[in-house]
């Protein structure tokens, strides 16, 4: 046994107080979860503490909170990890607090209907079967089922869309709950309408391109779920199958990073912009989008060359790679491109969580060579 | 006040279902749940669903499977319908958009599972309840124009007209307080099980029996209520389930001396004989001094190759590393029997229809009864999808030839009053809190109504849940808001728990014989002669339950003797 202070973020609406933390002593075994501590607390002391919870064992995805400022699920966070975790991390403070991005009804308990569920319900969340139905089942490959359980293991708790930095700016971003339920019919050989949900999505400037890659939404998610691999594999099915060049310039912008990179080794800033809207040719430069976003940017350029995070030279022309070191850039580029089917890591196929079978992969892998 | 032909109570498989049924029938839907759809607890089903849809098996074979599998307390002509009507149903739900496990041909593929003689479970790695669910809960978001959904609401009472008829409900939103009247032509009881009866329970914190409770106290009967399964892979600490696919996949059982015991308990079946079969046997190692020090058997999924396990039974991997620190791909993870499934409920007919008009009832709060004594693995959700279908159905087509109701809004008036009661109640002396009546409920039903019972234990059951239920209406709560006050609801649902346990504690009693999951040490033989019937029960006012019986349907499976 060991005592932890349970700090819980209390709301009533009905009080006309404004939200307040409240602190209870709770004694718990440190494997056992927040959930139970949080329970222990309602059947002993106050049972008005509000908190959605059902099964205990994360596969309801009722509890999702925030847990010393990171989203997670309480029934799926030990006291120990929890406690020892975030600013304080003392080994015996637990704060808990709702979940983000969404407006809290009362004490951890949010409204998931205005935020979560309306994205999802945004998505078109049903597949569209593809015609003729076959009178038995669809007969479609092992690898893909697999490939899209890895979204179906999603259960919609919401802790992805709470600590989504995007979504924090972009209200309106469809989010990364969404997107994994978006893929979930895209990567689905039975669905008929791959190319327009993501022409769809693509082009919405709230879509997928909407993503900045913070990583937060894998970080948050109990599930294995990893939402923005999620979204960037939309991008690259939108992008590399299907065509698709948005309106947002997403696509583009993205096939600029890798023309730079391979070019140069390096990111060169400022030849990102044009490549972004006008492809590699040279006349890029002259795009009127480009110039405007160019002047735009110029008072943190001007900043950033004041400060001297930057020189003048170094941001006009760029760094490259000496050539050994371009060229082993170069090799990682004709590998991967070079391959018939692109590599796309998937819980369920690779295990990738599992380090034994990371490590026994890259044995392999270099077997032949050794 | 809101009005439909079709009002379902319950949002889990059955009552999705159901809903999307009685919508395909043209009716006019509601579908209201005390939580969001999709947590339900049917999303915790793990292994899969039973149909005979590969060449070669059949569904006779399925329907004896079952059969003998219910310890022949099943009705047959109810099994048939299940079993015959199963690979039409797991088409229908991969057309919709289920993403079932395909063999490496491409086609659907099977995993073996207890009691049954192919390998005929169709599955999703180990989330098949939850796959299904949520695709249904997608169907259900395609057609929000059709089906009403009512998410967080909590049915109180179900209301009847002068003639006794089923009218619709009395519900609350649990995120005002308000109390609504829904009106309806047929309503449908979808709302699962009462696991929270016991403790520890496989079950999710709602499962409370809150529609077996609602439907017994307008007087519909219950029935097996004494068949409670246990689960034979469940964690010891906190009952969490372990799903039974991982010994269908070749997990293998073992006794503190390293004995398979299973050998001596059902030489040919093993590990995969029936639930109650497994379970006795690991509690009888248990009681014989032969399991580990923390009354546990160990489950050894090793045996498993670990590509096939991580693809197959990720969220067992998972559960065994985050609440029990232990890697099952690399050491046995110890496990108990644990309360799982309440195989009876409230009684229908092969429509789904209790003996209220207007009343259906499906899934685990329902016994038509197709599990008889014991339910098979993966027969849970081919129940909820069949008899969720078929009372969607027939309540449609009831609904069309009938008015709509008008319930008197006095009634609301009542309803109001006993919600204040509870809220208003002040603690005297003596008086305990909710959350220490239900440990106390959990902890007797564990001891006395287990794997192994008697008389005298059931007696002591019996008087221990009538103590109780005259002290819950003295239980205080601390919530008095109107804002999501589960405080209250925990009230409510603590009386629903308490009619549940007494039901099941009756009926274990009646029962002198053992049968599929009712083992007593008394009567330790199965006796068709005097018990080859169901036990019904029946509310009597605030009385001990009225007890009856009803027949055991047979059409082509005479009783046999039972062995693995």
């Amino acid at each position: 046994m060991a005592q932890y202070t349970l700090r819980l973020r209390r709301y009533d609406p009905q009080s006309r107080q404004a939200p307040y933390w409240e602190d209870f002593d709770v004694e718990l075994d440190p494997h056992r979860s927040v959930l139970e501590a949080i329970l222990k607390v309602k059947a002993e002391t106050d049972g008005s503490v509000g908190i959605r919870c059902s099964c205990r064992a994360a596969i309801c995805g009722s509890c999702g909170v925030k847990i010393n400022g990171r989203a997670g699920l309480a029934c799926h966070t030990h006291l120990d990890k929890a406690a020892g975790s975030g600013v304080r991390a003392d080994g015996r403070t637990i704060m808990v607090e709702p979940m983000g991005n969404m407006p809290v009804l009362k004490d951890l308990i949010v409204d998931m209907d205005a935020v979560h569920w309306k994205k999802i319900r945004r998505v078109t969340p049903w597949l569209i079967a593809r015609e003729p139905v076959p009178e038995r089942e669809y007969v479609v490959p092992h690898e893909n089922m697999v490939d899209v359980t890895q979204t179906m293991a999603c259960i919609q708790c919401g802790a992805c869309v709470s600590d989504c930095l995007s979504m924090e700016v972009d209200p309106l971003f469809v989010g990364p709950a969404a997107s994994a339920k978006a893929y979930r019919f895209v990567g689905d050989p039975r669905d008929a309408r791959h190319k327009e949900r993501l022409d769809d999505l693509a082009q919405d400037p709230h879509g997928i391109y909407d993503c900045t890659h913070c990583f937060n939404c894998i970080e948050a998610c109990p599930k294995g779920v990893a939402p923005m691999s999620q979204i960037m594999r939309l991008r690259r099915v939108a992008g590399s199958d299907h065509h698709i060049t948005d309106r947002n310039n997403g696509h583009r912008h993205e096939q600029a990073f890798n023309s730079l990179i391979r070019g140069y080794g390096l990111l060169h800033e400022a030849e990102l912009l044009p490549r972004s809207y006008g492809g590699d040719s040279w006349f890029g430069k002259f795009h009127p989008a480009a110039g405007a976003e160019l002047l735009d940017s110029l008072p943190s350029i001007v900043r950033a060359v004041a400060r001297g995070k930057v020189s003048p030279k170094g941001a006009l022309f760029g760094h490259r790679l000496g050539r050994a070191d371009l060229n082993q850039v170069q090799s990682i580029f004709d590998k991967v491109e070079g391959e018939e089917q692109r590599h796309e890591l998937n819980l369920y196929i690779t295990g990738y969580e599992d380090e034994d079978l990371v490590k026994a992969a890259s044995e392999e892998e270099r077997g032949p060579h050794a | 006040m809101p009005a439909h032909d079709v009002l379902i109570i319950g949002a889990g498989l059955a009552g999705q279902r159901a809903a999307l049924a009685a919508a395909q029938a043209g009716a006019s839907v509601a579908i209201m749940s005390k939580v969001h759809p999709v947590r339900s607890h049917s999303v915790a089903a793990a292994g899969g669903i039973n149909a005979a849809l590969n060449p070669g098996d059949s569904w006779e074979s399925h329907a004896y499977d079952t059969v003998k599998g219910s310890d022949y307390l099943g009705d047959q002509d109810a099994i048939e319908i299940m079993c015959r009507a199963a690979p039409e149903e797991i088409l229908h739900l991969e057309h919709m958009g289920v993403t079932f496990h395909r063999s490496d041909s491409g086609h659907l593929g099977t995993r073996a599972f207890g009691g049954a003689s192919a390998a005929r479970t169709y599955y999703v790695a180990d989330i098949t309840g939850q796959a299904i669910l949520h695709v249904l809960y997608e169907q259900l978001m395609k057609h929000h124009e059709t089906v009403d959904r009512y998410e967080e609401w909590f049915t109180t009472t179900l209301l009847q007209d002068d003639e006794g008829k089923c009218i619709g409900c009395i519900a609350r939103d649990i995120r005002s307080g308000e109390l609504e009247i829904f009106n309806a032509k047929s309503v449908i009881l979808a709302s699962g099980g009462a696991g929270q009866v016991f403790k520890p329970t496989t079950n999710a914190l709602i499962c409370t029996g809150d529609g077996i409770a609602q439907a017994y106290r307008i007087g519909a009967a219950l029935m097996d209520m004494e068949m409670i399964q246990y689960h034979p892979t469940t964690l010891a600490e906190n009952g969490f389930l372990i799903t039974e696919g991982a010994r269908g996949e070749g997990a293998h059982l073992y006794n503190a001396l390293g004995e398979r015991f299973m050998e001596r308990y059902a030489p040919n079946k093993l590990e995969l004989a029936s639930r109650d079969v497994v379970s006795r046997a690991e509690q009888t190692e248990i009681n014989e001094g032969r399991g580990f020090p923390d009354g546990t058997i160990a489950l050894d999924i090793t045996k498993v190759p670990r590509k096939r396990v991580l693809e197959a039974l990720r969220e067992i991997v998972n559960i065994g590393r985050d609440f029990a620190g232990v890697d099952i791909t690399r050491e046995p993870i110890h496990i108990k029997p644990g309360m799982h499934y309440i195989m009876g409920g409230v009684k229908t007919d092969i429509h789904g229809q209790t003996a209220i008009p207007g009343l259906y009832a499906a899934g685990e709060v329902a016994c038509v009864s197709v599990h008889g004594g014991n339910r098979l693995g993966a027969n849970s959700l081919l129940d909820t999808l069949i008899f969720g279908r078929r009372s969607g159905e027939h309540a449609a087509g009831r609904a069309r030839g009938t008015a709509m109701p008008k319930a008197p809004a006095s009634l609301l008036h009542d309803a109001h009053s006993e919600i204040g009661a509870i809220v208003k109640r002040e603690p005297s002396t003596g008086s305990r809190r909710i959350s220490e009546i239900k440990e106390e409920l959990g902890t007797t039903m564990n001891r006395y109504v287990a794997v192994y019972r008697d008389a005298e234990g059931l007696a002591t059951a019996h008087e221990i849940v009538r103590r109780l239920k005259e002290e819950a209406p003295r239980a205080t709560i601390d919530d008095k808001g109107t804002v999501f006050n589960q405080d209250v609801l925990a009230a409510i649902e603590l009386d629903y728990m308490l009619d549940c346990a007494e039901a099941i504690v009756v009926a274990a009693e009646e029962r002198k014989e053992s049968r599929g999951a009712q083992f007593r040490t008394d009567f330790p033989e199965r006796n068709d002669g005097d018990w080859l019937h169901h036990i019904t029960i029946s509310r009597n006012g605030t009385d001990v339950p009225r007890k009856g019986t009803a027949p055991v349907t047979i059409t082509q499976w005479e009783p046999q003797e039972r062995t693995y």
